[in-house]
């Protein structure tokens, strides 16, 4: 091929590209014309984790009750890492996020600072709802300034789920009473790992340090200082907050005695653990029954129980729904959101997926209070999660907090690999600081 | 030599640029100049446009990024100067672990994979049954998709139920944790690098093979030579281009390492490297900063080091590429 001929054909190609930029730009530009209420309105709503948020039936109950309203749901399946990644750059950018956007505890307050590119829901009388939603999680969704930044879906309220037939092998009691009564505190707790462990030599008693490790602080900081990684001034207090030395402590004790089966959590290994069955007790908060039902699948049904958590209950996790201001239909996305949050729509969730309910309402409805879930051998869960969550205090989590979070569960992951608990607590004060700058 | 193709004009060339003189009569003539003068700008346009917008520009903003404190987390923008590289090249042990790491999986991927590229091409440079095959079949990881590649070698790397620690324990040997320690996860890494790219090399390196005179094997085979020392003493020195080629293409890549270790971790954590970042890379640390840690301003300093150090690394590349050249 000569070369002038080449080149022609490339400056085609590259001629056709800047057409095919231009249109698609222009197509965005006349569909932001479009923002009248009456026309047929398409409301894109994100959401994160392998089993989505259950809005399947609720989407079309309200798509049945508003013809004009057509709804679109994208993330199901993505993990909640990727998906703040993404949600942070598009409501920086101010375009790309969908109408009606999920955000989760852990990141929420890192969206306080940009709580201008969100939609305040009180202009959508979202105050007159305050009621709905339990206190401590209504404040979580509120900017220190008073906007109304998300309402809540669910909360991450704390049980302990077990495999009754590897603990009935074990020798151990398999009724979740008597289970819950052989852990009133996290160490003893461990000391029945360490029974389980001496009767059973080819499971291990927890799945991964750094679930137990996240369960324990949110525990102990609930019901302790009322923060983690940073104090209510967004200071980094990672080496000054005795409760997260105590969380970390207890942790390396369980990883020590042998207990952990060292599962990366949400990887393709602790999948395959679940599967395979190789552990027999996973900390619990409510959302991870849904994950539990998930990977396991339907030759562990009946197999899988729920107890009462060691210590004083606790919250990890749950989430709430916002509209960013970049959607060109903030008046019917903010009526989904409610819709979605509303009671109704929470104990519609909470059958779907598990994900418990943050409305008192939905709490002490009988299709939640008095759910029993067959495939965790008929568990009262609706009795076992509710019970803690009505009066929890909230863990205040800093703008970062993933992050630091993350740089330390990496040094528990390390412990986990045999390196020592000493050294790695110190990486953790230096890797957290470093994460959190 | 193979780059010099896409510049030379080639003989035709001249015919071409004849016509359009020609068609000139029927028109006027200032028309005709304006055409001669300006229309090769108009044609090379929209690949500069196309620049402007996706190179120049982020480049550009790059640049002014760095020099703040900018992130999502902030709701201004201040000027810094100089203190995100400051603070990248004094006080941030994290970024001098990526840059070992980087290194370290680079000579580990980048030597036997030229060697068993070029052991590969001289085997298959003989004569063989289904030569054909042979010769596409090596060329087929090329085109698998990194991150499926990345997938199954994780899997095949898995601590609990992986192939390879199977293997290991079959012979007698612990299994090992690939992913706790260093060397280990480098080795992983790095043979999952090997096994995409080792047939793409093996293919240039056996294209300029055959461009060698037969004439040079025959005088040596002649002069008693064996196979062994007609390879080190007439392929090598001939290849000698094709290798530096091959050189700087790995090294390229090999800098910007980032698929495969990145799925080398499944789960949450991944972008960490590893719980110690044991295989944390450069392009890595720069989305942890960027995406967990919302330093936006100091990503743009990692990137721009980055871009210094491959531009270091390629100098190094040319210095050598001209040394060996004029050995020759």
């Amino acid at each position: 091929m000569s070369v002038p001929i080449r080149r022609r054909r490339l400056a085609a190609i590259a001629l056709a590209s800047v057409a095919v930029i231009a249109t698609a730009s222009a197509c965005g530009d006349d569909s932001s014309e479009t923002s009248s209420s009456d026309g047929p309105v398409t409301l894109v709503v994100d959401v994160f984790g392998d089993q989505g948020f259950g809005y399947d039936e609720l989407y079309k109950q309200y798509e049945a009750e508003h013809p004009n309203v057509k709804i679109q749901e994208r993330g199901k399946g993505l993990g909640l890492g990727d998906y703040n990644t993404r949600l942070t750059q598009q409501i920086t950018a101010g375009s790309g996020a969908g109408d009606v956007v999920a955000l989760e505890e852990g990141t929420i307050v890192q969206f306080y600072a940009q709580s201008d590119k969100f939609v305040n829901l009180a202009d959508h009388g979202a105050n007159d709802l305050k009621g709905n939603f339990l206190p401590w999680k209504w404040e979580q969704g509120t900017t220190p300034d008073g906007k109304v930044l998300g309402l809540g879906t669910d909360v991450g309220s704390m049980a302990l789920c077990y495999r009754s037939d590897l603990f009935k092998a074990a020798g151990l009691p398999t009724d979740r009473e008597q289970v819950a009564a052989l852990w009133p505190t996290w160490d003893e707790f461990i000391a029945t790992g360490q029974k389980f462990a001496a009767a059973d030599k080819k499971h291990k008693f927890v799945d991964s340090a750094t679930n137990f490790y996240n369960v324990v602080l949110m525990q102990i900081a609930g019901s302790g200082s009322g923060h983690t990684y940073y104090d209510k001034s967004n200071k980094l207090v990672i080496g000054e907050n005795a409760d997260i030395r105590t969380a970390y402590d207890l942790t390396t004790k369980m990883i020590s005695a042998g207990l952990s089966n060292n599962l990366q959590s949400f990887s393709n290994e602790w999948n395959a653990g679940f599967k395979n069955g190789t552990f027999a007790t996973i900390a619990c908060p409510a959302w991870m029954t849904g994950v539990i039902k998930g990977q396991a699948g339907d030759a562990a049904a009946g197999k899988w129980d729920v107890a009462k958590a060691p210590g004083n209950g606790g919250n990890w996790g749950g989430s709430f729904l916002a509209v960013p201001k970049s959607s060109k239909h903030t008046k019917e996305a903010a009526e989904l959101a409610k819709f979605l949050s509303s009671a109704k729509g929470q104990t519609e969730a909470f059958k779907k997926v598990g994900n418990l309910p943050s409305s008192p309402q939905a709490l002490a409805d009988p299709a939640v209070a008095d759910s029993t879930n067959e495939y965790f051998s008929k568990a009262p869960v609706g009795k076992i999660f509710a019970a803690g969550a009505t009066d929890l205090k909230p863990v205040y989590l800093g703008p970062k907090n993933n992050a630091v979070r993350t740089a330390v569960e990496n040094t528990l992951r390390a412990v986990e690999q045999g390196k020592s608990a000493a050294e790695q607590w110190q990486s953790a004060l230096k890797n957290g600081a470093a994460a959190g700058k | 030599m193979s780059l010099d193709l896409d510049t030379a004009a080639p003989p035709g060339g001249g015919g071409d640029r004849a016509r359009p003189a020609r068609a000139a009569h029927r028109r006027p003539a200032s028309l005709t100049r304006l055409d001669l003068k300006y229309s090769p700008y108009l044609y090379v346009l929209p690949f500069f446009a196309i620049f402007a917008v996706f190179s120049a520009y982020p480049i550009g903003y790059t640049v002014w990024i760095a020099l703040t404190d900018r992130s999502p987390l902030n709701a201004t923008i201040s000027f810094v100067g100089l203190d995100n590289f400051v603070e990248l090249l004094t006080d941030d042990p994290q970024f001098w672990n990526a840059v070992v790491n980087t290194f370290g999986m680079f000579v580990l991927s980048t030597v036997p994979q030229l060697l068993l590229a070029l052991v590969l091409a001289n085997a298959l440079n003989r004569k063989l049954r289904a030569q054909t095959f042979f010769r596409m079949a090596i060329a087929m990881p090329i085109i698998t998709s990194t991150a499926v590649v990345a997938l199954i070698f994780s899997m095949i790397y898995a601590k609990d139920f992986g192939l390879v620690n199977w293997l290991l324990d079959l012979v007698g040997l612990g299994p090992i944790d690939w992913r706790a320690n260093r060397l280990a996860s480098w080795f992983a890494i790095s043979t999952m690098v090997d096994w995409r790219w080792v047939g793409y090399n093996a293919l240039i390196y056996l294209a300029a093979m055959q461009s060698i005179s037969k004439d040079m094997y025959e005088a040596a085979a002649l002069d008693g030579a064996s196979r062994r020392r007609q390879f080190w003493s007439i392929t090598i020195p001939q290849l000698r281009p094709t290798i530096i080629f091959t050189l700087i293409i790995s090294t390229i890549g090999g800098l910007q390492l980032f698929t495969e270790p990145l799925l080398f971790t499944s789960g949450s954590g991944g972008i960490s490297g590893g719980s110690e970042g044991q295989f944390q890379t450069i392009t890595m640390y720069l989305l942890d900063v960027m995406n967990t840690r919302f330093r936006w301003g100091y990503a743009g300093a990692v990137a721009l080091v980055l871009f210094l150090l491959i531009a270091l690394v390629s100098l190094v590349n040319y210095l050598l590429a001209r040394r060996i050249s004029s050995d020759k």
